[in-house]
């Protein structure tokens, strides 16, 4: 016999390989479509945020412009004088002025009134877009005549029609026109202070403006068409800076709002990747057990002379194919969500997103699903090249074990890398990116950890002696090719994420809410003059109103740390943006000799009384303003400008205010004998008893004191509900994704091991057992799976929401028990119903036709 | 064809050895037919598996072809295989996933061959199966797979054929006709046929018989 050389390459060439992979897939295709719409809705949720995403770029490149309504706006607290004015006009320009603040307005027909937004005008501002009013003539007619825009929202509330009168201050306006839009604002931000548009012209009429008014002022410029603004604005940002003015123009909102709506959508999708990652996690595990149910054929493929790597090539084409069709999948159904998000959002956002086809989000859904899919089907994929094809010969073959296979190292790296990555991408700050990676893998392994204590503890200490079904329920969570790993992480992780939302939207509830406790205030009154205050307190006896405090407030400037100038203290802070607002803004000051309630003291003690010119004026700072002003500490010296007047004072405390009940909370506490003659006014805290007796009370304060402001604690309440339900909303309808995909992976994976659990449950029927029994050992399973998947997710939910509430929220977090029992027990439901509808085919039929049909 | 000299084969079970085979030597001339008999775990399956380069073994050299199989990486051996080896296994250990016709056309792909549908279907028709080549497994009888097994081992013109059991899951009647097959087809092809089993009748039909107890060869007759 002729002696061949055996090693020439005799390979069949990639066609092949793909021709294999297609043909293994055609009996099991259902269940691999099954495993790819695990990663399907992650996929889509990513492909929607980031086309969203760039469709708010878009919008907030095309629509800045109408959303500044200017090219350049000044804000201050104060009029400009006309040195200041003066900046701006070195170019010819149109302009415009706005003088803003909160103040309550009277519904004269319907004699009900409500805490405003007042915004009197002068000036044919916005001049980009319009003010949307119905009628259309009206965002322009109302600036001839004592007329006001009244916001749609407050005109619905409060039965009220164009042509009505509302009262403002001592003036009665007719409402010309109903305001459907202003540059700039949300539904959102009308909800919480609704925009009543006045001419400018009017407002010193109505007697509103008082010394220490907190009036907004804003001056809106529009440059002729050639002029470059970036380069103007060169010129003008030091003088502005000296003069204490802050200042916007079309390209700083435009920085500002992609910043704030870059942080919103990447947050978004890092939201989608969590439910991507659930997907894929399941992927991995559905991947193992079709893995595992194909060693067989493997076996069978290698004695036929397949090649391990030829046979790893088989099945990662069939994975790779499947991760790219769920991809394809994905993608589309994430362009269609991308249609509905501007929807959902809308309540949320000042500029209309309008949809666009986005090849780059798309090809980004693209490589992130199948590269994602791929690496986690890696895992399983890699055990391929130990399958020996004497398991054709002997079923019970084990090879023998070998060390670490350094492999599955470099794919748990260069997934951990791959997740790093991505979050990098998108948080852009490898810090953050590793404590999203890091808080992640940290779930996924407790998880996981649970899962193997879980199986460990039932081999180890297995209840004997119970009944058979609960034993037979207890012995399905390890055995071979158990889903309880896969399980417990997938329920579990939804499970935290599902807790988490809650008890954070609870935690930021509960801290509003617990300030309309018994004995505590539920109602502001504001700009009460020092001529006013005696006639508001009587009045508010008179109609049963508590006033709980009553504190002065006098706005200052910071103007010198320890003797710095403010410029050269202002440098120190350049690399703190988020810290300058000491030195811009005016601070709020009062003046007493005590703590209040909520006020505790972290060092220092605070000021006695003043007596003498001579004597050093000890102010308290509170905790954040202190913290704003870099290098200054006890005994650092400051100077404030008390409206004209300098004033030289110590640090002699510091204090921290608890913000969870409604109290006055000030910058500065100057001791008694400094202020009392600066210009100021009086912050009351009231307790009303009723509604009805907030209503007459505002009602009678707003005739007789028509410059105070009333804050209705029930009318905050109901808005921070209201407000709270819609960014829930959102966050929900993104988590709802994971949750989805949570739902799917537990269908998957209960799928999956169905043909195992047929044998188990045929063999049990053929040995007698009784339907209600097999019925019974699949409950115990899934309650057993469900519980304690369920159990880890809320207390790790319990541990992230005290951990946010901690350090984010700054609040004490004290969740409510039935929340916790009801989430508990839809988990525990849901698993069992999802399990016990799997098993119903095989419960209703008799053992040989399931044996027939499946097997 | 097949060379087996000094062969041992010892598996470490429960923290000590396990001796499966010792000291197996023997050599089968190309065309020869040979019985591998033997009760319950006396080691015919595992010389069968080291035989067919399924496995090493611990000591001595098994040659197939004249070519030492114990020198040749797995994908080596895996290559050898498809070229000059057939098998017929005793569940048969057809892919459930294709037809009757491509689980006899894979050892051909493999090797990269031309007009395999036409030779692969003529093989059919030799077993009898022309009428059920885009069957599955599944929707195939006991019998009818196993013919798909026969059809399949041939198909690659192998020069040695293993067979492990191959009537052990059939019923006399199917057996009979199997073996006529395997026979019929061995002869047409003049292809080495190395047959595991314990049935008395289908070792007699051979021309050589190794007897097999404890991992020892007891006797290796020759008729």
């Amino acid at each position: 016999m002729k002696k061949d050389k055996p090693l020439e390459n005799s390979s069949p060439g990639i066609r092949w390989l793909f021709l294999m992979a297609w043909r293994d897939s055609r009996r099991n295709r259902g269940r691999l479509l099954l495993f790819v719409s695990s990663i399907i809705l992650g996929i889509a949720a990513l492909v929607a945020t980031l086309s969203f995403g760039e469709d708010l770029r878009n919008g907030i490149d095309d629509q800045a412009k109408v959303l500044v309504g200017a090219d350049l706006v000044i804000r201050s607290n104060r009029p400009l004088t006309p040195a200041e004015l003066a900046i701006p006009d070195t170019v010819p320009n149109r302009h415009a002025r706005e003088d803003n603040f909160a103040s309550m307005i009277y519904f004269v027909r319907s004699g009900e009134s409500r805490l405003v937004q007042v915004r009197a005008l002068d000036g044919e501002y916005p001049f980009y877009g319009s003010l949307e009013t119905t009628p259309t003539e009206a965002g322009h007619s109302f600036r001839n005549e004592r007329q006001a825009l009244v916001d749609k929202g407050l005109l619905l509330q409060y039965g009220a029609q164009v042509g009505d009168s509302i009262r403002i201050g001592s003036l009665n306006f007719a409402i010309a026109g109903i305001l459907n839009k202003a540059p700039g604002s949300t539904e959102l931000s009308m909800t919480v202070a609704p925009p009543v548009y006045i001419p400018l012209r009017y407002l010193s009429q109505a007697g509103l403006q008082q010394r220490g008014s907190r009036i907004q002022y804003q001056y809106y410029y529009q440059y002729p068409s050639p002029t470059d603004i970036g380069r103007f604005m060169d010129s003008l940002t030091s003088r502005l800076g000296k003069a204490h003015l802050r200042y916007e123009t079309i390209e700083s909102r435009k920085t500002r709002m992609s910043r704030a709506f870059g942080d919103f959508t990447e947050f978004l999708t890092l939201i989608s990747f969590i439910a991507l990652l659930m997907g894929c996690i399941g992927v991995g595990s559905a991947v193992h057990i079709y893995i595992r149910e194909k060693i067989d054929g493997i076996a069978v493929l290698r004695c036929l002379g397949v090649k391990v790597r030829q046979a790893f090539l088989i099945y990662l084409i069939q994975i790779a194919c499947i991760g790219l069709l769920g991809s394809v999948a994905g993608v589309s159904l994430g362009l269609v969500i991308q249609r509905i998000l501007p929807v959902v959002f809308r309540d949320l956002l000042p500029l209309e997103a309008a949809t666009h086809l986005s090849p780059r989000s798309i090809g980004q859904g693209m490589i992130t699903g199948l590269t994602i899919s791929i690496l986690f089907a890696l895992l399983p994929l890699l055990s391929i090249r130990s399958i020996s094809p004497l398991y054709t010969l002997r079923r019970s073959f084990e090879p023998p074990r070998r060390n670490r296979d350094p492999l599955k190292g470099v794919v748990y790296t260069t997934i951990f890398l791959f997740v790093a990555i991505f979050s990098f991408w998108q948080m852009h700050a490898w810090t953050k990116a590793f404590i999203f990676c890091g808080s992640l893998f940290a779930a996924f392994l407790l998880l996981a950890g649970v899962a193997r204590l879980l199986m460990w503890s039932v081999r180890h200490f297995f209840p004997a002696s119970w009944n058979y079904l609960w034993r037979q329920g207890f012995a399905n969570l390890y055995r071979p090719n158990n889903q309880t790993l896969i399980l417990i992480v997938t329920i579990g992780l939804g499970t935290t994420f599902i807790g988490t939302l809650y008890f954070v939207q609870q935690m930021l509830v509960d801290r509003i809410a617990i300030s309309s406790g018994k004995n505590q205030g539920n109602m502001v009154l504001f700009d009460v003059q020092n001529s006013e205050l005696k006639g508001v307190v009587g009045l508010a006896i008179h109609n049963g109103v508590t006033i709980l405090q009553d504190a002065p407030l006098v706005s200052m400037r910071l103007t010198q740390i320890r003797r710095r100038l403010p410029d050269r203290a202002r440098e120190d802070s350049v690399d703190h943006h988020d810290r300058r607002w000491v030195f811009d803004e005016e601070a709020r000051a009062t003046y007493r000799d005590t703590l209040t309630g909520t006020e505790k003291i972290l060092s220092g003690k605070l000021g006695t009384p003043v007596r003498s010119p001579q004597d050093i004026i000890y102010v308290s700072l509170e905790e954040e303003y202190a913290r704003a002003m870099i290098h200054a500490g006890l005994g650092d010296t400051l100077l404030f400008n008390v409206q004209g007047l300098p004033l030289t004072t110590v640090i002699g405390s510091i204090r921290t205010v608890n913000s969870r009940r409604l109290e006055t909370n000030f910058h500065i506490v100057f001791p008694g004998g400094v202020l009392e003659q600066a210009p100021q006014f009086h912050i009351l805290i009231a307790r009303v008893p009723s509604v009805e007796v907030s209503a007459r009370f505002q009602k009678a304060v707003v005739q007789q004191f028509s410059g105070v402001s009333v804050i209705d604690l029930g009318l905050v309440l109901s808005i921070l509900d209201e407000v709270l339900d819609k960014i829930g909303f959102v966050i929900r309808f993104m988590a709802g994704f994971s949750m989805l995909t949570g739902l799917i992976v537990l269908i998957a994976s209960v799928l999956i091991s169905k043909f195992q659990r047929i044998q188990e449950t045929v063999l049990l029927r053929t040995l007698g057992a009784r339907r209600r029994q097999i019925l019974i050992i699949a409950t115990l399973e899934y309650f057993f799976l469900g519980a304690l998947a369920a159990g880890t997710g809320i207390l790790l939910s319990l541990a992230t929401s005290w951990f946010l509430a901690r350090y984010s929220f700054e609040s004490s977090f004290s969740p409510h028990a039935a929340p916790i029992a009801l989430l508990f027990a839809s988990i525990c439901l849901l698993t069992i119903t999802i399990g016990l509808l799997n098993s119903r085919s095989v419960l209703n039929r008799p053992p040989l036709e399931i044996l027939r049909k499946e097997v | 064809m097949l060379s087996v000299q000094n062969v041992s084969k010892t598996y470490q079970s429960g923290g000590r050895a396990l001796y499966v085979l010792q000291n197996i030597n023997f050599i089968i001339e190309a065309g020869a037919i040979v019985a591998i008999v033997g009760p319950s775990g006396s080691g015919k399956t595992t010389l069968l598996g080291l035989s067919a380069g399924l496995d090493r073994s611990t000591t001595g050299t098994v040659a197939l072809n004249e070519i030492p199989l114990d020198r040749l990486s797995e994908d080596e051996r895996a290559d050898m295989r498809n070229r000059y080896v057939g098998f017929i296994f005793q569940n048969f250990q057809l892919l459930p996933t294709l037809t009757a016709l491509e689980n006899v056309m894979v050892p051909l792909e493999l090797r990269g061959e031309k007009n395999i549908r036409a030779r692969s279907k003529d093989l059919l028709d030799k077993v009898g199966l022309a009428d059920r080549i885009h069957h599955y497994p599944a929707q195939l009888s006991g019998g009818e797979q196993q013919r798909v097994s026969l059809a399949r081992a041939f198909s690659n013109s192998p020069r040695i054929l293993f067979a492990d059991e191959p009537t052990g899951n059939l019923d006399a009647e199917t057996s009979e006709n199997v073996i006529k097959l395997l026979f019929d087809l061995n002869r047409e092809a003049g292809t080495t046929l190395v047959i595991v089993t314990h049935n008395a009748e289908l070792a007699g039909s051979t021309q050589r018989i190794i007897r097999l107890t404890g991992g020892h060869i007891i006797s290796d007759e020759k008729k």
